[in-house]
């Protein structure tokens, strides 16, 4: 391989990973929370790419403006999932494993509303050459994207990361996932603190969806469902619960996903199973993730 | 004399058993109320039904004739009732400034006045402002609680057990500076204890617990000088 052919492959993985980290942050964001595996934040993902197609090309509304709804819409799916699917469950105090259950179900749920409302038919992600046309960069020619997608991560991060060690919702969020008892007894509502954070997870999701529609532009039902694997195992290979963690998680499964498939060309057909075989090892290797603690109680 | 915080008739259910069984207090204002007894009597689910951690399902809790009964827990906490749980409960992961800052989660005035009140009291905490509250010793940590639920500018202050698990000689500490705030700041004091001795000494009024029931009750002075109390709850140290 020469060396423009790996940095080509290099662009792509770190493209690919900073999509991954934009999503695996919303599960591991929801799992310090509440303990849950979110199954549900795939299709999220997916709806999120279905209003994006709709309101860019059956709309026609700009794509700038379409991307604010996009965003806004997610959002809010994304708390009315927690609203219908686990509130009914956390006040009535029932195990985790409920929980998980309603998730797998809301999860399946969102798939067939989206083969009912939109067909199974795939359709075509809007394209919009602010972002998809192609730009030489020294010996590698990447989509506009490919550039924008980590600066996009870093931003999101940072405002992430000063919104939660900074602010009093940040406050509200990292008192709740430590102690939910004790954070009560503070005054903090613990019902708003967990719908913000789905909130801010389901945003990051749509942001990713965006960027993931205009890379891979072909959307169906369950396009979210191997992202949605995907970035789940991104956020326990960084450590669940842990921001950082899930960014790292994402951009390294990316990076090695899009390597190893470049490095061997007949292996192109197991790149999922890579994904796989990386959680395997890692959590061999450190049962808690790269950069996660020891969570000794709840589940 | 005026009541502020009445509870009467309480029952709590966990499963198939009854936390508590027609629990009746009274806790005037500006008060030191103290409810000892032994473990599982249903002390702490006392503090617990008040602060609406748990929901009774018979009974009622007034402050001020206002029922309580069906507020949530930042209600309660808006209204000035705080509570300091058993087992300190600080957040391991904030530093102690932030930790006396979630304090005041609810507050919209000015809070440094109350941040330098408290450095005040526990001057260990200024020192350590910006260390990771899970770092502190046993006692810094229970330091950290009361200061922490200080900062709500509390009216009335349910303490759940501050002694347990620490050095007598910073219980000491604790006790006084709860006397103190009571004092200085007028804050009326809920203090569960099961180190009855000190908790009787420093109580107005007391109440005893056992099984999910009120057995006694009485001035603090007469509770620790009471036959059955000591033999209880006292042993050797009220001698």
């Amino acid at each position: 391989m020469t060396l423009d052919v790996f940095l080509q492959q290099l662009a792509n993985g770190l493209m690919l990973g900073c999509l991954f980290a934009l999503i695996a942050i919303g599960y591991t964001m929801v799992y310090g929370i509440l303990r849950l595996i979110n199954f549900a934040h795939g299709d999220i993902f997916m709806m999120a790419m279905y209003v994006a197609f709709f309101t860019i090309t059956i709309f026609h509304i700009p794509w700038y403006i379409s991307f604010i709804i996009v965003i806004v819409v997610t959002m809010l799916l994304g708390i009315l999932t927690e609203k219908i699917a686990y509130k009914p469950l956390r006040k009535q105090n029932a195990p985790p494993i409920s929980l998980l259950i309603s998730a797998i179900g809301i999860s399946y749920l969102m798939e067939n509303v989206a083969i009912v409302l939109f067909t199974g038919r795939p359709k075509d992600f809007p394209q919009i050459p602010f972002f998809t046309s192609m730009t030489q960069l020294g010996p590698v020619r990447v989509q506009n994207l490919a550039i924008m997608v980590p600066f996009i991560l870093i931003i999101l991060l940072v405002v992430l990361l000063y919104l939660i060690n900074n602010t009093k919702s940040g406050m509200a969020m990292r008192a709740v996932s430590r102690d939910l008892d004790t954070a009560q007894l503070m005054g903090i509502d613990v019902n708003k603190t967990i719908s913000f954070t789905f909130a801010i997870g389901s945003a990051l999701a749509a942001v990713g969806a965006i960027m993931w529609g205009m890379r891979y532009p072909q959307i169906q039902p369950l396009v979210g469902l191997t992202p949605g694997i995907k970035c789940f195992i991104a956020a326990v290979i960084g450590g669940i619960g842990n921001i950082k963690g899930a960014v790292i998680g994402g951009i390294l499964l990316g990076l090695i996903e899009t390597l190893i498939v470049a490095f061997f060309p007949g292996l192109s057909g197991y790149r999922d199973a890579f994904s796989f075989i990386l959680l395997i090892i890692i959590l061999l290797v450190k049962p808690n993730g790269l950069i996660g603690e020891k969570i000794a109680d709840k589940v | 004399m005026k009541n502020t915080l009445e509870i009467k008739d309480l029952y709590v259910r966990y499963g198939g058993i009854e936390a508590l069984r027609g629990v009746s207090m009274s806790i005037p204002e500006g008060k030191i109320i103290t409810l000892v007894g032994a473990n599982g009597a249903g002390k702490s689910t006392t503090l617990r039904s008040i602060s609406k951690l748990v929901k009774p399902y018979k009974g009622s809790i007034t402050y001020n004739d206002e029922e309580l009964l069906n507020l949530s827990p930042k209600e309660i906490v808006e209204r000035g009732i705080i509570h300091v749980p058993e087992g300190r409960h600080v957040f391991p992961d904030m530093t102690v400034l932030e930790n006396l800052k979630i304090g005041a989660y609810l507050r919209k005035d000015n809070i440094k006045p109350d941040i330098e009140y408290a450095h005040k009291l526990f001057p260990i905490l200024k020192d350590r402002s910006n260390q990771l509250a899970g770092t502190l010793s046993g006692g810094e940590q229970q330091m950290l609680a009361v200061a922490r639920g200080l900062m709500a500018k509390p009216k009335v202050l349910m303490m759940d057990e501050p002694s347990l698990g620490l050095a007598p000689l910073i219980i000491k500490d604790i006790f006084s500076i709860i006397e103190r705030v009571n004092k200085e700041e007028g804050v009326t004091i809920l203090l569960i204890e099961q180190n009855a001795n000190a908790a009787l000494k420093i109580a107005d009024y007391g109440y005893v617990m056992e099984t999910g029931t009120i057995e006694l009750e009485g001035l603090g002075s007469d509770l620790r000088n009471n036959d059955h109390v000591k033999e209880l709850y006292l042993g050797r140290a009220a001698e």
